[in-house]
């Protein structure tokens, strides 16, 4: 894991200052169907790569982000604020 | 050769010359009966068990490093069955019991030791959360016993009973838990296998696995394709990739959980004992090392090592139970790669392909399950209907809202 975590409102901060929450995923719509809210709920890519998480900046600015991570060598290529939504694809 | 102590005996006048490699290193046949893809403590003890206990040996074990270079030497070494729930406890009974025959069985030397496993309490709901555990372990047949803080202390007087937040009441024990020579799991298994004709392929990485009419005819691996049978994937932290190569996409998330050992000391803890106000396990070993862990550093992980906050937090806790541990300089830490499920609990099934079985999911429980999660994923793939103490670990539980949930987390891997 990288040592600092990029913020987009606080800029390079420590790790620890940050809580991650797990994947960043698109909520499906409340009648989507039993389907959808299944795989939403309990199916996972967890690719080795690239993954897009949501972590909270619990002891700085308290905002939740979407961090683009790698897993394999745990590199953040990307953090944004979470209100800016994830894309589509990760629905 | 049948490994006893005449053979150690005479092999030591001559020279310890005699002795020959514990497994062959086979290239690949065509075609198996059964291909079991990780080579790791649950699918040497898979392809041991099929060949044993169920007459298929016409198996291969396809392992992408070495044997035991992945989870099966990468854990504390503990083994317990002290769980509460229904769908759990049998089975791990069942592991407890095949742990207590098993250097016997496969007639290799597994340093089973019953050292007794004691998790502390620490407060009056913990100390009746605790009992009601035990209570559920007595009525399943299983040893449980619970220590006051008097019991507690004749034992491990070095804990740290008055800490100002965590005073020590007393722990549940479960004397027939203890540790277990994790290398010599899968080197028995792999010897006990290689014996009765299976082949265990090393180095061997699986890219692909081919179907034809909805069924698997063989795995790509880089040492090209092997036809099969019945395919088995029991690849622990790597289960999603490989699933994905069937198009499936499973509850589970790979995490890394590190471990640690200690420079060696005197025989101070001769049991095993956790904290029961954080995540903190620890034993001694036969050198005297102490070997003990934590929690799961709570990230997305592929990497075979963790952070140092993960560090801080583990020793934390450690000298929070045991103070005398602040002097004492660790020596290696290690991190291993954890098939963490939905509900914390494994997966031995069938799946939507018909000769297509699944082993999975074991979170960070895995070690000490694994005779029983060998026997029992041998049971389904040869006769295709779970074994009796495993018919809770289904795939589609998750969509059917039958969780094993022990710690009541939900789906939430990274808290499990």
């Amino acid at each position: 894991m990288a040592s600092l975590v990029s913020c987009p409102h606080c800029g390079s901060r420590p790790k620890e200052e940050f809580t991650v929450k797990g994947a960043a995923l698109k909520r499906p719509a409340p009648d989507a169907g039993q389907e959808r809210w299944m795989d939403y709920v309990y199916l996972r890519d967890n690719p080795r790569g690239a993954y897009e998480e949501y972590w909270h900046h619990t002891s700085g600015c308290r905002r939740w982000l979407v961090v683009t991570r790698d897993t394999a060598t745990h590199e953040i290529a990307d953090s944004r604020d979470a209100a800016l939504g994830v894309p589509e694809t990760r629905a | 050769m049948r490994y006893s102590a005449l053979s150690v005996f005479l092999n030591g006048l001559r020279g310890n010359k005699g002795w020959g490699a514990a497994w062959r290193s086979p290239q690949p046949k065509p075609h198996y009966d059964v291909v079991i893809v990780g080579g790791g403590g649950h699918g040497l003890a898979t392809a041991y068990y099929l060949a044993k206990e169920f007459g298929i040996t016409n198996v291969a074990v396809v392992e992408k490093g070495y044997i035991g270079s992945g989870n099966v030497g990468r854990n504390t070494t503990i083994i317990r069955s002290n769980y509460l729930l229904q769908g759990n406890n049998p089975f791990y009974e069942l592991s407890m019991k095949l742990w207590e025959g098993l250097e016997q069985d496969f007639n290799f030397n597994a340093m089973v030791s019953q050292r007794g496993v004691v998790n502390l309490y620490h407060s009056d709901a913990q100390r009746d959360a605790y009992t009601r555990r035990g209570n559920a372990m007595r009525l399943h047949g299983v040893d449980a016993d619970l220590l006051d803080r008097e019991q507690v202390r004749a034992m491990l007087p070095f804990l740290d009973f008055d800490n100002a937040r965590f005073p020590i009441q007393g722990g549940l024990m479960q004397k027939r838990g203890g540790t277990v020579r994790h290398d010599a799991v899968a080197w028995g298994y792999a010897r006990g296998a290689d014996m009765r004709g299976v082949d265990i392929i090393q180095d061997c990485e699986v890219t692909g696995i081919r179907r034809e009419n909805g069924a698997v005819t063989g795995v790509e691996t880089t040492k090209g394709f092997i036809g099969c049978g019945k395919l088995a994937l029991a690849a622990a932290g790597n289960s999603s990739r490989v699933a994905a190569m069937a198009d499936m996409k499973l509850p589970l998330e790979s995490h890394v959980l590190q471990a640690f050992v200690s420079e060696g000391l005197k025989p101070f803890i001769d049991c095993v004992v956790t904290f029961g106000a954080g995540h903190f396990y620890c034993s001694q070993s036969d050198k005297g090392g102490l070997v003990f862990g934590g929690d799961i550093d709570g990230y997305n992980s592929y990497a075979q090592r963790g952070n140092l906050a993960t560090v801080e937090h583990v020793a934390e806790a450690g000298k929070a139970m045991i103070p005398g541990l602040s002097r004492v300089r660790v020596l290696r830490s290690w991190g291993g790669i954890m098939d963490m499920s939905m509900d914390g609990s494994p997966i031995i099934d069938r799946t939507h392909i018909d000769n297509l079985y699944l082993n999975s999911g074991w979170c960070y429980g895995g070690f000490k399950a694994t005779p029983a999660s060998g026997f029992c994923f041998a049971h389904l793939i040869a006769r295709n209907t779970p074994q009796e103490t495993a018919t809770a670990f289904r795939l589609d539980r998750f969509a059917r809202g039958f969780m094993l949930d022990e710690k009541g987390q939900g789906a939430q891997p990274n808290l499990h």
